[in-house]
């Protein structure tokens, strides 16, 4: 009797809700839109910045220098750059960005060098700004070059080999594969974007099934019924948890389809840049994010029912639920911040322990320990929250407030 | 069968503290007898039917309805009860059929005695014309029809209406009122409360005057008018709460006039 009572007001809740055009709006028209959107809208953005830097020949402006031809002539023999006439407002120009850099060279740079005496050169550029960077970044390599020439030369005049101020030579190199390396730039985004949905799709459900029955007089109907209370708020719960898996699993569904085809899309990506936009991601670390997520689901679900079910309206639940938003939101922006690692302290704090998690096991980092932690603590206060929504569902000074 | 006993129920309010809103009221209503509670907005009446329906629970005192106690057994009585109000609205977004099923599976059918049911009340109701329209799209007259079924659905012994016809115009009205007479017909314990005293007079055959949370009168119109003097029942029902000393209580022989007695149950903050 229990189960089928149970069984009989989800399925009449998810006939209600699949009726109801904002639920069906946030759990199905959003994430299948929004994840193609993002994926091949942000990484066609991004492309065509790169290309576009990777095109233009900076503006640079040299300050002084006047009396050092020596390196001016090989400054100006640089590739790829366009010098402007020096001018006083070199900082406006490079705010303004109608001067990618500047570099300032001392009085009696080339002479210094000849003498072997101390010398400084500036270069001055827009932090941040990609272009800016890019400009700097040459002429920052060309004095480089240029010192250890000098130092070369030094040497040989004194009949010194050069391996003796270089003893040894360090490299790095890259050994994660393309997927993995790819993956990594990508996994930050996924759980936050999993759990955010998991959110925004059990939201209308949960006001709708409660704040809205009461505005509209029908949770006065169905308690005339035999159904008991904890009955009827587990069926709306089931519906609402359905929802909020739905809105996830369509929206990564969408997302692996649109990273699949977004090369098609994209066109060309120039090698440097094939990590970032290597979007494939393992379907088995898919499914144990939605794992991870399952009791974050849960959480939500019981939360939202048991605010809005406080709330007398839609209007009021929507109140309440809007803070919220911000609640879940910060933790989950927290994992995606770089240096933010996985601890004992933190995989205690929920939503931000599953995203951490989830974003290591997108990139192909199992630590057992801190999934078996995360995933008991997450089902603690989840547990606690359903609790909580099957109790308040007793109120009778919570269920006839007005 | 209905026995209410010492029902009472009080309410905290953060301005006015603790609110009685029912206040040891006992009465008892037979099979076959219409049952009116009669009385101003605020009264006390809503909060009595709903205890009798188990949708709050008595502060103290309680009653059996249908050979159930509304305190220990509220999922049986739920069983006997059909329910009918205002402020019983209907799924939007299902049709009157689905409504109609929803309820009488909740309530236990089998799909097969569901379905004969159902066939049985949209003959009688003439309702097989929209049974398959949502129920936002349906007339008022319809909307009513669908809720009668709803309480109908599982035939049960007692009937409670609270102010059924409030707000309805006469043609609805009327429908509500020949579904009351026809459920005493049919054998069933009906409780009515309303503040409309014309309806009262014409239908119940026995009437109970609440205000303040207090029964103050019980008797047939016939009983009434020999302890209170001549005159129609709103002239009885003025005189019985003058007699309480009482403010100037409101009442109308409008159907349509004022709303519906919701009672301090839902003035709670």
């Amino acid at each position: 009797m229990s189960l089928r009572n149970i069984g009989t007001v989800y399925r009449k809740e998810m006939i209600d809700s699949l009726r109801d055009r904002r639920t069906l709006i946030s759990m199905v028209v959003i994430p299948v839109l929004l994840m193609p959107l993002m994926t091949i809208g942000i990484g066609a953005v991004s492309l065509r910045l790169l290309r576009r830097a990777q095109k233009e020949t900076p503006r640079v402006m040299i300050l002084g220098g006047s009396n050092s031809p020596r390196v001016l002539r090989s400054l100006a023999g640089l590739p790829a750059m366009q010098f402007a006439p020096a001018s006083r407002d070199y900082e406006r120009q490079i705010s303004n960005k109608e001067l990618r850099a500047a570099v300032r060279i001392p009085d009696g740079f080339d002479h210094a060098i000849e003498k072997g005496e101390p010398a400084r050169v500036d270069i001055l550029y827009y932090e941040g700004e990609i272009m800016s960077e890019i400009a700097a970044g040459r002429l920052e390599s060309f004095f480089k070059d240029l010192r250890q020439r000098t130092v070369e030369e030094r040497l040989t005049a004194r009949n010194l080999s050069a391996n003796l101020i270089r003893p040894f030579e360090v490299a790095r190199e890259n050994v994660a594969p393309a997927a993995k390396a790819g993956a990594a730039a990508f996994a930050g985004l996924i759980p936050y974007l999993v759990i955010l949905l998991c959110l925004t799709g059990a939201m209308y459900p949960a006001m709708d099934l409660t704040a809205g029955e009461k505005e509209r007089g029908t949770m006065e109907t169905i308690l005339t019924s035999p159904v008991s209370r904890t009955h009827l708020v587990l069926g709306k719960f089931l519906t609402v948890l359905t929802a909020s898996i739905a809105t996830a699993a369509l929206a990564v569904a969408s997302m692996g389809i649109s990273a699949r085809y977004a090369k098609y899309l994209l066109g060309d990506v120039p090698p440097e840049a094939t990590a970032q936009f290597h979007m494939v991601i393992d379907p088995k670390a898919v499914a144990a994010v939605f794992a991870m997520v399952l009791p974050i689901a849960v959480l939500f679900s019981a939360v939202l029912l048991a605010i809005s079910v406080f709330a007398k309206s839609y209007k009021e639940a929507q109140s309440y639920i809007s803070p919220l938003m911000i609640v879940v939101i910060l933790p989950a922006v927290a994992s995606i911040l770089p240096g933010v690692e996985l601890n004992m302290r933190l995989a205690l704090i929920p939503i931000l322990n599953t995203s951490l998690v989830s974003k290591e096991i997108v990139s192909g980092t199992y630590h057992w320990n801190y999934i078996a932690l995360i995933f008991g603590s997450s089902c603690f206060y989840a547990a606690l929250a359903l609790f909580a929504a099957v109790e308040l569902f007793q109120r009778e000074d919570v269920l006839f407030r007005s | 069968m209905i026995e209410a006993r010492q029902l009472t129920k009080t309410f905290r309010d953060k301005k006015r503290g603790e609110i009685r809103a029912v206040d040891g009221v006992s009465f008892r209503c037979s099979p076959g007898r219409i049952y009116g509670l009669l009385g101003a907005n605020g009264a006390g009446k809503t909060t009595t039917l709903r205890m009798l329906a188990t949708l709050i629970e008595p502060t103290s005192g309680t009653a059996v309805v249908a050979g159930y106690d509304v305190v220990r057994e509220p999922e049986k009585v739920r069983c006997s009860v059909g329910f009918l109000s205002t402020a019983t609205a209907l799924y939007a977004r299902l049709s009157a059929l689905e409504m109609v099923q929803y309820f009488g599976r909740l309530y236990g059918l089998s799909e097969e005695t569901l379905r004969r049911r159902i066939d049985e009340i949209f003959a009688r109701l003439e309702m097989n014309e929209f049974r398959d329209r949502r129920c936002d799209r349906l007339s008022t007259g319809m909307k009513q029809k669908t809720s009668i079924a709803r309480t109908l659905v599982h035939d049960p012994p007692v009937m409670i209406f609270d102010e059924p016809t409030s707000g309805l115009d006469v043609m609805t009205s009327r429908t509500i009122i020949a579904f009351i007479r026809e459920c005493r017909e049919r054998g069933k314990t009906v409780i009515f409360s309303t503040h409309v005293m014309s309806e009262a007079e014409k239908l119940c055959d026995h009437i109970a005057i609440i205000h303040g949370g207090r029964l103050l009168e019980e008797g047939t119109v016939a009983d009434l008018r020999a302890r209170h003097g001549p005159g129609d029942l709103e002239d009885i029902f003025v005189r019985v709460v003058d007699g309480l000393g009482g403010p100037g209580v409101a009442v109308s022989r409008s159907a349509e006039s004022g709303s519906a007695d919701r009672g301090p149950a839902e003035n709670q903050s």
